[in-house]
């Protein structure tokens, strides 16, 4: 059966096209309505093509052309929102052409890479413009044919009557369809009939990538541009003084330039400037508190101690529960910042003009590096251009607009066109971390090892709320108190893929083992029955689909051979984010004697598969990223200063280090979510409950590498 | 500044840079080849990687004072519409994400490929560990290899 979908007429606007050229079906993006269909001129899509930003048009060849609004960093969103409006217009995949939108509130909105929310968000949409587009194709050919439109079917950008055998190219239709109006209702496809989604389609951009051509933000160079680079402070410092003699000798440096406490030096080519930068003497003064790695494990200990919290949330009476209880379970988890360090650095280029600013580069929040460079040159928006290029990775850096500012401000002050390219050093100082924090847990269990109190109470640096407070566990236990404590530091953060979830998904399931462990009781054992719990009588509101949370537990133990081979020594974690569902089970063999990770099994469920190949990127890429970072990573300070500024000390992971990873998902037909970020958080926990199995070492903070319980063992990793 | 003239991708090129400048920068702001990326500049990521005299070395540490006549291949320079078996194999697998690395991986794995033109996965690790990717893309730059090795 197909569903009915509701579309506005009024919103489908239609124009005669008379170009000789030819014509062309165009939709419009408006806010939430529905497409609005223009007739464009071969000529000005053609020649134009760049700068016409609407969603999908189909030209009298039969190309199928469509503007991705969402920035492009590695989620495959150019390929799968595509894939998603072909499916319905039942076009020709070869015949589709995918271009990056500009920044265009007018036609879009949510121009947003963040969140693992473009899926969700726009999947409904795109059905209907391929349905509405659809439709008037079949219409204009039954026309044409004099036929019911219910006796033709499409296929590959045709449509074909049944009776006749009679065959027309969309194409050959653009002009009659052009003269429709569009249908009140359009219906949409049963998830079963889909012949594009769920295929393994190929990245849009393969070819571009693997030739080389320029489609990042550090590949942009125009007329008249000048290159620059800039010190930035230490966080809590401000500049004293700054002696740039040196800096200003060097052959190919035509400028430096001090605004705020930034010193930015600008010259043609990008070595001067790396090698100029080194020679600046700049002399710093504190500006407030300046703090340290040191002072941040003292302030963990007192705040958690004696700090102010607050209450996220409380069900029952906690205190009750553990002056009864038969057994407190009580556990400190901990996790340092860290870098997004994608491996473009950041970089932007702008071009103020009087009143008018060109941006171009790479940000997943075009909007706000509007936004904010028209707040600090106080310009009006619709004054301020900006467009995306491909990302190269972002991971939540490129939520901020510092750099797009920065770089704005700069060319006001040089008064011609620029880039600033940050260097890694400079990308890995600059700020933005991930938040440190520390967790603190407490459990109550009753004689039968039943939880009957659980209290959670997080310490973060800049973390804003540490908790998810609807989150599982809750609603599975009688009494729960979720706390918070942020700390304000002059060291600024930023959403880190998977916000808050990348390191409470760790602590918390790894609390969680340990739970299971002094109850007596099978981990998979233990969730199960809470999550029974949950469904029965759920104490509070709950965030989180006790079903579809059940039924990837159940997955992931069936496809793990869960506790079924006493060889292999599993440690499993769940997790719920982003609106995603993934269990994970890490296998830990011993070879002589030493323990050896051999392979993580991952379920999900993301609803509907949109593209297999991109969606196994996301969850392996998820898993691989969480593995690296939970193992080998961390970013500590003193007075202020980042100690890890390149990736010979701050460790990333590499291909020797990454084990198999299975990849399974839950076939349910619900509509997508997103999946950029909830393979993540639950792989440390998978793996730190493995290694307690395999060596009865618990790892308690992360990275696990440097904590002194993993020097007594030697964890190997076993490829395929 | 001293005028170096550089073999790049079979042609000759002139630049008058300063002698300590990176092929790296060389390549990307005066040759406008911007296929070779910079991440790290300190040899560690694999990034800048170009094919020197059929070797696969990061060019952000390669002055370009030290070339003399030597022969560099860049991503550009690999072949001529895309077609070499490694970028062929990189499609098929379907290796990208952001992508960004992924033209410092070609070149690793072309040179190692011309070497040793049936590597076992050990081989192909201990070549391509080298290169990072931020993006997590190991297992599909593993396959990769591995099917460019078989489909020549
Ligand atoms: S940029 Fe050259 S190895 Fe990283
Ligand atoms: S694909 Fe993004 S860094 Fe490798």
């Amino acid at each position: 059966m197909a569903e009915l979908m509701k579309t506005n007429r009024r919103d489908f606007l239609k124009v005669a096209g008379t170009a000789a050229g030819g014509l062309f079906i165009g939709f419009y993006w408006s806010g939430c309505d529905s497409p609005k269909m223009k007739v464009l001129s071969d000529e000005e899509v053609l020649s134009e093509a760049h700068n016409f930003n609407a969603f999908l048009s189909i030209s009298p060849s039969g190309d199928v052309v469509m503007y991705s609004p969402n920035p492009e960093l590695g989620q495959n969103i150019m390929t799968s929102f595509p894939m998603v409006v072909a499916e319905e217009l039942d076009a020709d995949w070869e015949k589709v052409r995918v271009f990056q939108a500009n920044l265009d509130n007018d036609k879009y909105d949510r121009q947003v890479t963040g969140g693992s929310g473009a899926m969700p968000h726009s999947w409904e949409r795109l059905r209907k413009a391929g349905a509405t587009a659809r439709h008037v194709l079949v219409a204009a050919a039954a026309a044409k044919w004099e036929v019911d439109a219910s006796e033709c079917s499409t296929e590959k950008g045709q449509v074909i009557h049944k009776g006749s055998g009679k065959k027309i190219a969309y194409g050959d239709l653009v002009n009659d369809a052009a003269q429709l109006t569009a249908p009140e209702e359009v219906p949409l496809k049963n998830y079963k009939d889909f012949k594009i989604i769920g295929t393994p389609v190929k990245n849009v951009r393969n070819k571009e990538m693997f030739t080389g051509k320029p489609l990042y933000g550090l590949d942009v160079y125009r007329e008249g541009m000048v290159n620059a680079m800039i010190q930035r402070p230490p966080f809590g410092m401000k500049i004293k003084s700054v002696d740039d003699s040196a800096a200003k000798n060097v052959q190919g440096v035509t400028d430096v330039v001090v605004f705020k406490n930034n010193v930015a030096v600008v010259g043609e080519s990008t070595w001067p400037l790396m090698k100029a930068k080194k020679l600046l003497k700049i002399e710093y003064e504190p500006d407030g508190t300046v703090e340290s790695s040191e002072d941040h494990e003292r302030l963990f200990g007192e705040l958690m101690e004696k700090g102010k919290a607050q209450v996220m949330r409380k069900d029952g009476n906690v205190d009750q529960a553990f002056s009864k209880a038969a057994k407190v379970v009580t556990a400190e988890y901990q996790c340092p910042f860290l870098s997004h360090s994608p491996m473009e650095p950041m970089n932007f280029f702008a071009h103020v003009k009087g009143d008018r600013v060109e941006l171009v580069g790479p940000t997943q929040t075009p909007d706000r590096a509007r936004m904010e460079t028209a707040q600090l040159l106080d310009i009006p928006t619709e004054n301020i251009t900006v467009e995306i290029t491909r990302l190269g990775g972002g991971f939540g850096r490129r939520l901020r607009a510092d750099f797009v500012v920065e770089a704005a401000e700069l060319s006001k002050i040089l008064d011609k066109p620029v880039k600033v390219t940050w260097s890694r050093e400079d990308d890995q100082t600059g700020g933005a971390y991930r938040p440190a924090v520390r967790y603190k847990f407490q459990a109550a269990l009753d004689e039968n090892g039943k939880m009957t109190g659980y209290k959670l109470r997080g310490v973060g640096i800049n973390a804003g709320n540490t908790t998810r407070e609807n989150n599982f566990p809750s609603g599975s236990v009688d009494n729960l108190l979720i706390e918070s404590i942020d700390h304000k530091s002059p060291i600024t953060t930023n959403a880190w893929r998977a916000p808050i979830t990348n390191f409470l998904a760790y602590a918390e399931q790894s609390f969680l083992d340990e739970v299971a462990q002094e109850a007596g009781k099978d981990p998979v054992e233990l969730r199960l029955e809470l999550l029974d719990r949950a469904k029965k009588d759920p104490v509070g509101e709950i965030h989180y689909d006790v079903d579809r949370m059940k039924t990837v537990v159940e997955t992931a133990a069936e496809k793990s051979n869960w506790g079924k081979d006493s060889n292999v020594m599993q440690g499993f974690s769940v997790y719920f984010s982003h609106r995603s569902y993934v269990a994970q089970v890490a296998n830990i063999e011993m070879e002589n004697n030493q323990p050896v990770l051999k392979k993580i099994v991952a379920v999900t469920d993301c609803g509907i598969v949109v593209n297999p190949t991109g969606a196994n990127q996301q969850v392996r890429g998820g898993i691989v990223d969480g593995m690296g970072h939970a193992m080998f990573t961390n970013m500590t300070f003193v007075n202020g200063l980042p100690k890890q500024t390149n990736f010979d000390t701050y460790r990333l992971i590499r291909m020797k280090e990454v084990p198999e990873i299975d990849v399974h998902y839950i076939d349910n037909g619900i509509d997508p979510t997103g999946l950029g970020e909830p393979a993540l958080p639950p792989t440390g926990g998978a793996i730190a409950n493995a290694i307690y199995k395999a060596t009865g070492k618990r790892l308690r903070a992360q990275p696990f590498i440097e904590q002194k319980e993993f020097s007594e063992f030697n964890l190997e990793i076993k490829r395929v | 500044m001293a005028n170096y003239s550089l073999k790049i991708n079979g042609e000759t090129f002139n630049v008058d840079v300063e002698d300590d400048t990176p092929l790296l920068w060389v390549l990307r702001d005066h040759l406008g080849l911007v296929g070779t990326k910079y991440s790290c500049g300190i040899a560690q990521c694999g990034a800048c990687m170009v094919h020197v005299n059929g070797d696969a070395v990061p060019s952000c540490t390669l002055p370009v004072s030290s070339l003399g006549s030597d022969e560099v291949v860049t991503i550009e320079g690999l072949s001529k519409d895309g077609d070499h078996p490694v970028q062929k194999a990189w499609n098929e697998i379907d290796v990208a994400q952001c992508g960004y690395c992924q033209a410092g991986q070609i070149m690793a794995a072309s040179a190692l490929l011309k070497k040793n033109p049936s590597p076992s996965m050990a081989e192909i690790e201990d070549a391509m560990n080298r290169n990072l990717c931020r993006c997590g893309t190991y297992h599909k730059i593993r396959e990769a290899v591995a099917y460019a090795a078989k489909n020549k």
